[in-house]
């Protein structure tokens, strides 16, 4: 016979109202990092719930593997995509959203409404005689004779899951890549020879030597082709006139 | 209060991210919604093996917390493959065969 104690009621209408504003909220929201930020409050919420449900192996694995390494993998490859790759919010297929909210409710309603008439026929049981010798134990003697042949199909998965990334990760390059003599037969045919010997080195020497600074070419000017072509572009370039002799604090202080 | 609560919750939750798979476009938020799909139906397990006394609805959790791991890193592959030829990660541009 099952008995829920008050602070777990008091826990779930706390929890579970918040729960499902923030999953109604990961399909408002624009960003697709804020939509990732709700989804791991709400795998953070059935994890408690977990714990609570006498899970405890469960919302531990649900904290690690959810919302530490699926969630960080989403994120990562939000950034790698782009983050501010904003979803547009506008309905490509007309009609789309009103149909889709039409149908949710009533198969949220079909669903909560099947849920409030059915009748398991018994009590509910609690899982104190089930977790007896602790949850952990019990769990891994389960998974270890019944449940033995779906572990080892399982683990047959993951490994195909891994090969199939590494196969769908794998880049074929089209086109050879240079060896060292056809760059350098490229470097001596180019447009000019100028750059045959290497590009010059950024920075006014002794004076400043960052690699955004051009280089002085001996008649004074700067050398254009010293610096980055990503930091050019960025416009992170500063000039090379205020390191000229007549722009430097000449004056020594003295230490003491 | 009663255990069976968990399982409004779960309904819930499961009915929001069917929402989120049909109405959002980004494929990224999409395999979200898909996530929250599977977490719906796990916390559904968990609530049904403390009702039943049994601990085979948390083995099965895990089966599919495990099966749920294995479909982030082949869906996420795909979509990053997806992302590099065609440089948008919105599922109605992956549209070719349309035309």
């Amino acid at each position: 016979m099952l008995t829920i104690q008050t602070p777990e009621a008091v826990m779930f209408w706390f929890l579970a109202p918040l729960a499902v504003i923030s999953a109604i909220g990961m399909l408002l929201v624009k960003k697709a990092v804020h939509s990732a930020l709700l989804l791991a409050w709400v795998m953070i919420t059935l994890a408690i719930f977990y714990i609570a449900q006498d899970a405890l192996f469960l919302g531990i694995v649900q904290i690690v593997v959810y919302t530490g390494a699926v969630m960080m993998l989403f994120l990562f490859i939000l950034m790698l995509v782009g983050v501010d790759a904003s979803d547009s919010l506008t309905e490509t297929i007309r009609g789309l959203r009103p149909i889709a909210i039409t149908a949710a409710l009533g198969f949220g309603g079909l669903l909560v409404s099947l849920i409030g008439r059915a009748t398991l026929g018994r009590e509910a049981a609690g899982l104190v005689d089930a977790n007896s010798e602790g949850n952990v134990q019990a769990l891994a003697k389960l998974l270890f004779s019944t449940y033995v042949w779906p572990f080892e199909v399982v683990s047959a998965l993951l490994i195909t899951a891994a090969l199939g990334a590494m196969v769908l990760a794998h880049h074929q390059r089209s086109v050879p890549r240079a060896t060292q003599r056809e760059q350098a037969i490229a470097r001596f045919r180019g447009a000019s020879l100028g750059s045959a010997a290497g590009l010059p080195n950024p920075g006014v020497f002794a004076r400043h030597n960052a690699v955004d600074v051009p280089a002085l070419l001996p008649d004074g000017s700067a050398a254009p082709n010293s610096i980055s072509a990503t930091l050019k572009a960025r416009g992170d370039m500063l000039e090379s006139t205020q390191f000229e002799l007549s722009e430097v604090d000449n004056t020594v202080t003295e230490e003491k | 209060m009663n255990p069976y609560n968990y399982l409004y919750v779960s309904a819930l939750l499961f009915t929001i991210g069917a929402v989120g798979v049909v109405v959002r476009r980004n494929a990224i938020v999409v395999f979200m919604c898909v996530e929250l799909m599977l977490n719906a139906a796990n916390l559904t397990l968990v609530t049904f093996s403390r009702i039943n006394g049994t601990l085979d609805g948390q083995v099965v959790a895990f089966f599919t917390m495990v099966v749920a791991a294995c479909e982030v890193v082949v869906g996420l592959a795909i979509i990053v493959t997806i992302y590099r030829s065609r440089r948008s990660a919105s599922v109605d541009d992956a549209s070719l065969l349309k035309r």
